[in-house]
């Protein structure tokens, strides 16, 4: 068991050595490095020269990395290129931003997305399943700038509920946050809870079909006491990962969502970075993205093998 | 004059399983529905650049942010270009960009997930490993890195994406390669000496064919989404070519008064996809494959 973990952990670092080398390499090999890209049309003499030498151009590339690598461990990242500061002092708050909009998101979206498959599942192929299922099946494949664009047309313009952008700074209050990321959280909780609801809904109807249910009905269990003891326990596990995974790949959305509602989080960041072709942060966020994503996963891989009595024991005997 | 015929027979047994399993899609209302999108927009797509009434990109200051009207469909825009015109062509990048991409993948990602089923050992280990990485890079980082650095032209914006969005399908390809590599005809093809090739084109390809053609049309709609998302943050294709995300954009700061300009690239791109993910659903269940419990990796 604890080697397995252990061996989980391994993978996930290994893992992230390797994006590390990537989001390197592919700046390196990528026409231009990081000074010609970030000065575009000055980038000649000593504007360039200076800017070589802070960033530590003029050594090799080999060595750069391990510089940066070793670096990263110890948690510094170095400097932005636009905002000529740390960047760790551009992250923090950004960070915290994303954070809440992604919590909050998440705490709303995965006991729902569980009641809605839940739903689908017991009455599969009637009204309600339906009707939810055509629901979730829209949200899901319509693009988070669509949602959110008619979102916003709808709420804000059409309605006038709810202020359409979020005009806030980046170093707001929790409390000042809350109150301006509704809409964000609509846009990218609805997206969410379909992706899961529907992985919920068929793991339900796997284990509704499986032998110990059988077993169970013709034992005669009443029902809504088989559906609590005997499914749900047996058909939620399995969705853990689906569902770590999703969080994960919802990133992407995430940073969409952000520029549409103009939120000051990690996602505008991503592209505020590239705009402004200032690399040693796109580097960092690279890392940061990608340590959420392994974290994620890992957690969720974590959490199955201690809730699963039989991929424990299994473990064991091994 | 036997073995010509046998092929004969060979081809007509492909094309009637391919009848087959259209119909087979369209014997469901939402296969049905998903088919007829998707057939509605790739023939919009084929004829728009002759049936558009307006030039695309001709700029004309008296015609700005018309509403809907018998002369402009679909109203106009904020530099007073025909919506309508715009929309349907608008269908014609996404389909062409979408759908190199996609094979681009499909075949990148296909043969190096059968190579490294079959190979197995240190490559599969090292190659998986990359694999791994590279997905954990949100793919939205990657797409507008690459896209920065080398420009915002189709020619860059096809690979690209065709490179970003093959690198799941070499992990469902290796998993089906897996499941047939340790069957007996297998086994026999090795006993009877053939090259690693040869067991690859001959025995592998078509089992896991089914496997890897569903991931490719799953793939379709998210490079769709993928694509539209970067042309929506001005990392795609550059105006004043006609897209969907573009249009979006552009049409987003004005639509409290001209929501004409943003709601038909919204319906065009949104029944597009619709349509690709209930026929990739519907594609998957006629051929027997339950993709519902997979994550969208």
């Amino acid at each position: 068991m604890l080697l397995l973990i252990l061996k989980r952990i391994g993978l996930g670092l290994i893992t992230l050595f390797i994006v590390s080398l990537i989001t390197f390499v592919g700046v390196e090999v990528l026409p231009g490095d990081a000074c010609t890209t970030y000065l575009e049309r000055e980038a000649y003499g000593a504007a360039l020269d200076a800017c070589i030498k802070r960033l530590g151009l003029d050594v090799p590339a080999y060595e750069r990395y391990l510089d940066w690598a070793s670096n990263v461990i110890r948690g510094d990242f170095g400097y932005s290129l636009s905002g000529e500061m740390p960047i760790n002092e551009v992250l923090g708050p950004r960070v915290k931003n994303s954070l809440v909009l992604a919590s909050v998101s998440i705490l709303i979206g995965i006991p729902l997305a569980i009641v809605l498959g839940i739903i689908t599942a017991l009455w599969r192929d009637k009204l309600p399943d339906i009707m939810i299922s055509t629901i979730t099946i829209f949200s899901m494949t319509i693009p988070e700038f669509i949602s959110a664009t008619l979102l916003i047309l709808i709420v804000a313009i059409w309605l006038g509920w709810l202020p359409g952008i979020v005009i806030i700074p980046s170093d707001a209050t929790f409390y000042e946050l809350l109150s301006n990321i509704i809409l964000p959280v609509v846009a990218i909780s609805m997206i969410m809870t379909a992706h899961m609801a529907r992985m919920v809904r068929s793991s339900v109807i796997q284990v509704m079909a499986s032998d110990y249910v059988q077993m169970a009905i013709l034992k005669g269990v009443p029902y809504w006491k088989m559906v609590f003891r005997h499914v749900l326990p047996n058909a939620l596990l399995p969705a853990i990962n689906v569902v770590a995974l999703t969080i994960a790949w919802l990133l992407g959305g995430v940073v969409v969502t952000e520029v549409v509602f103009n939120y000051p989080g990690l996602g505008r960041l991503v592209i505020e970075s590239i705009s402004n072709r200032d690399l040693p942060v796109v580097q960092a966020l690279a890392i940061i993205l990608a340590s959420i994503y392994v974290g994620i996963n890992l957690i969720a891989d974590l959490m199955t093998l201690m809730l699963n009595p039989r991929l424990k024991s299994l473990q064991i005997r091994k | 004059m036997e073995s010509n015929l046998i092929t004969e027979n060979k081809q007509k047994n492909k094309l009637e399983k391919a009848f087959e399993i259209l119909k087979t899609m369209a014997s469901k209302p939402s296969g049905l529905i998903g088919l007829t999108i998707v057939l509605f927009h790739v023939v919009l797509a084929l004829i728009s650049p002759y049936i558009a009434p307006y030039d695309y990109k001709a700029i004309s200051p008296n015609t700005m942010l018309l509403a809907p009207s018998a002369e402009h469909w679909f109203g106009t825009d904020s530099l007073g270009r025909d919506v309508f015109t715009r929309t349907i062509l608008g269908g014609r990048t996404a389909l062409t960009v979408t759908f190199f991409g996609s094979l681009i993948a499909l075949l990148w990602g296909g043969l190096l997930g059968i190579f490294c089923g079959l190979v197995g050992g240190k490559i599969d280990d090292v190659v998986m490993r990359v694999v791994d990485a590279f997905l954990s890079i949100p793919w939205i980082l990657a797409m507008l890195l690459i896209v920065s650095l080398l420009g915002t032209s189709t020619e860059v914006l096809i690979p690209a994406l065709g490179f970003f969005y093959g690198k799941g399908i070499v992990r469902v390809a290796r998993a089906a390669t897996h499941d047939v590599i340790a069957k007996d005809f297998i086994v026999s093809a090795r006993a009877r000496g053939h090259s690693n090739l040869s067991i690859i084109w001959n025995e592998i390809i078509p089992n896991v064919r089914d496997a890897i053609l569903v991931e490719g049309a799953m793939r379709w709609s998210w490079m769709l989404l993928g694509f539209s998302s970067l042309s929506f943050l001005g990392f795609g294709v550059s105006p004043p070519t006609p897209d969907w995300g573009l249009m979006i954009s552009n049409a987003r700061g004005l639509m409290s008064f001209a929501y004409w300009s943003v709601i038909a690239p919204i319906v065009g791109l949104s029944s597009l996809i619709i349509g690709i993910n209930l026929t990739a659903d519907a594609f998957a269940k006629a051929l027997g494959i339950d993709r519902s419990t997979k994550a969208p990796v």
